[in-house]
């Protein structure tokens, strides 16, 4: 176990400067130029130069690469050109936690509603109710989250004024973003659940658990929910990954202070230095959830080759 | 067992039928769509569905209604063009990937484990960012985001086929790689191939319609379903319509593709169906 798990953080690092290196350079092709930016539009040339200077910007490109992936090992991601605050506290003052709670409430939304439709539509396989709840599964899917946002809010806030239309902190207003956010990933675990676990229900062990006399419960949570969790606890890692492009969505819909957010706003504003952190960051985060999930999968199931 | 069958296929004559009816739609707009699309009229604007403006309109006046028939077009065009273009890079990375393995492996799979390490939508935004908002770099973006999928489908699907003896009976013949690779291996694994695309499809139009809502898809005028939604939100209080339509037209297309992409699963690889 000890070795797969180095092997797997050995096999992260070419993945992870990869992705450092991507974001590097889409933000070094974004239009605009950093210096005019910093320097501001009505500065002279010899300002935007002296600026560029300062920022290193004439530098070569592996070399400004390389001065950024050291300086964020130390932990130094730049400073924002719009606030002028380091980029590390513009992420994890307040917006990382914030999105991270937000994923980790849609997830548990996603595992809770997921999982029992799963399970309830394979214990009446092939009746009137699983036909139905996987209907509705295939409509949890579908559906364009941006689009149940704004109708979550007509209906529960405008017209009900059940739920605050914005912020995140208290129940009330975890509601809404969690329910947006979690629907499709609720479609997406209840169709796992159920595939996986009628794939669990064709093997000899399960027929031999039913000759046995086991009953419906006992083979359901004891034999097959058990094995059939593995594929689902890949989807459940996926689904993080959504949650957190998901959030980019929801933090503008319901205006909440999180990383998503920060990075669509820093895109906008041209704020590079700021988008490339919040944008790494993300992507580090699903980088190392997918890796947990690889770990908990080889955990779960001994058999898995480590290649 | 035969009802659940028989489900699965009413599933797929439904899933198709909707999404022929919004291909017929999307072609024949200019002669269904009652009004001009993009043609302003301050007067009448914010007005609810009504006999004259079945979908009523919008903050501009402009009738809802056609520029929903309009807005199939956008969204029809992006979802198939994105995903062609993924396709059929996925497909190349993917059968080079997994027909010659090594060196060239390695590298193709490490460069698609980077972009799969971007979750989901971020890496289209921050394309789009960079490369300027438009309906032609939207569905670049777009094609980018689903490069990863089909070239890890396919690359599977290469390895379990490249193994089958007739490969190396065309080989003993003289066969070069490229022609094994393009006249064997891929009329073999076309069908994960047509799955993943046909899904593929309903899940591009949705991205293409979030970046949209987020201001950075296809810019306005052009009548955009995800725009559409993101500019009814100003005005959720005095003109819900405005919300309701555009948005309800991406969810039914897109379950019209995800039923008739789950029939279709069940027809082509049924041991995956279930």
């Amino acid at each position: 176990m000890g070795t797969f798990i180095v092997r797997r953080l050995l096999q992260a690092i070419p993945v992870v400067l990869g992705v450092s290196f991507a974001v590097f350079m889409m933000m070094h092709l974004l239009p605009g130029d950093p210096a005019i930016i910093m320097a501001g539009e009505a500065a002279q040339p010899a300002q935007i130069e002296q600026m560029r200077v300062n920022l290193g910007l004439n530098d070569p490109i592996l070399t400004q690469y390389w001065r950024y992936i050291t300086n964020a090992i130390r932990g130094d991601l730049g400073t924002s050109i719009r606030t002028d605050m380091p980029v590390r506290n513009e992420i994890f003052d307040v917006r990382f936690a914030t999105t991270v709670q937000l994923a980790l409430v849609a997830t548990a939304f996603s595992m809770f509603f997921g999982l029992i439709i799963g399970i309830v539509s394979v214990v009446w396989r092939r009746s009137f109710l699983d036909i139905l709840l996987m209907l509705i599964a295939l409509l949890g899917l579908s559906v364009p989250n941006f689009w149940l946002g704004v109708i979550l809010i007509n209906f529960f806030s405008l017209q009900m004024g059940w739920l605050p239309i914005t912020g995140w902190g208290t129940p009330a207003q975890m509601v809404m973003p969690a329910l947006m956010l979690g629907i499709g990933g609720s479609a997406v675990i209840a169709r796992m659940t159920r595939a996986s676990m009628l794939e669990v229900f064709n093997q000899d062990y399960i027929r031999t658990a039913y000759a046995k006399g086991a009953s419906e419960r006992i083979v359901i949570f004891r034999h097959a929910l058990r094995n059939a969790m593995i594929p689902v606890i890949t989807v459940v890692g996926l689904q993080f990954g959504f949650l957190l492009s998901g959030a980019v969505i929801s933090e503008t819909i319901f205006a909440i202070n999180g990383l998503g957010r920060l990075m669509i706003q820093s895109l906008m504003n041209r704020d590079f230095p700021t988008a490339q952190g919040a944008i790494l960051v993300c992507s580090l985060l699903f980088v190392l959830v997918n890796m947990c999930v690889d770990i908990t999968y080889r955990f779960v199931n001994k058999r898995i080759d480590l290649n | 067992m035969k009802s659940h069958k028989t489900a699965k296929n009413v599933q797929m004559y439904i899933g198709a039928g909707i999404v022929l009816f919004f291909v017929l739609v999307a072609i024949f707009a200019p002669l269904i769509a009652p009004y001009d699309p993009l043609e302003v009229v301050i007067p009448r604007r914010l007005q609810a569905p009504s006999s004259e403006h079945w979908l009523g309109t919008d903050d501009l006046g402009r009738d809802n209604l056609s520029r929903i028939i309009f807005g199939a077009r956008v969204s029809l065009t992006v979802g198939v063009l994105a995903t062609a273009i993924g396709a059929a890079t996925g497909v190349i990375f993917g059968m080079l990937a997994g027909y010659f393995g090594g060196k060239l492996d390695s590298i193709i799979m490490r460069m698609i484990d980077v972009l799969l390490a971007f979750p989901g939508l971020l890496l289209a935004l921050a394309i789009v960012t960079v490369l300027g908002s438009s309906t032609r770099n939207v569905i670049l973006a777009v094609a980018i985001f689903a490069v990863p999928g089909f070239a890890r489908i396919v690359r599977g699907a290469t390895l379990n086929v490249k193994k089958l003896e007739y490969i190396d009976a065309i080989r003993a013949v003289g066969a070069n790689d490229f022609r094994i690779i393009f006249l064997h291996i891929f009329p073999n694994i076309l069908s994960p191939i047509i799955v993943q695309a046909t899904l593929n499809v309903g899940g591009a139009i949705v991205t293409a319609a979030a970046l949209s809502f987020l201001g950075v898809g296809t810019p306005p005028p052009t009548a955009e379903w995800g725009a559409m939604v993101d500019r009814g939100r100003a005005f959720l209080y005095q003109a819900p319509h405005m919300i309701y339509f555009p948005g309800l037209m991406i969810f039914l297309l897109v379950v019209g593709i995800n039923m008739f992409g789950d029939g279709l699963t069940d027809f082509l690889q049924p041991k995956k169906s279930r």
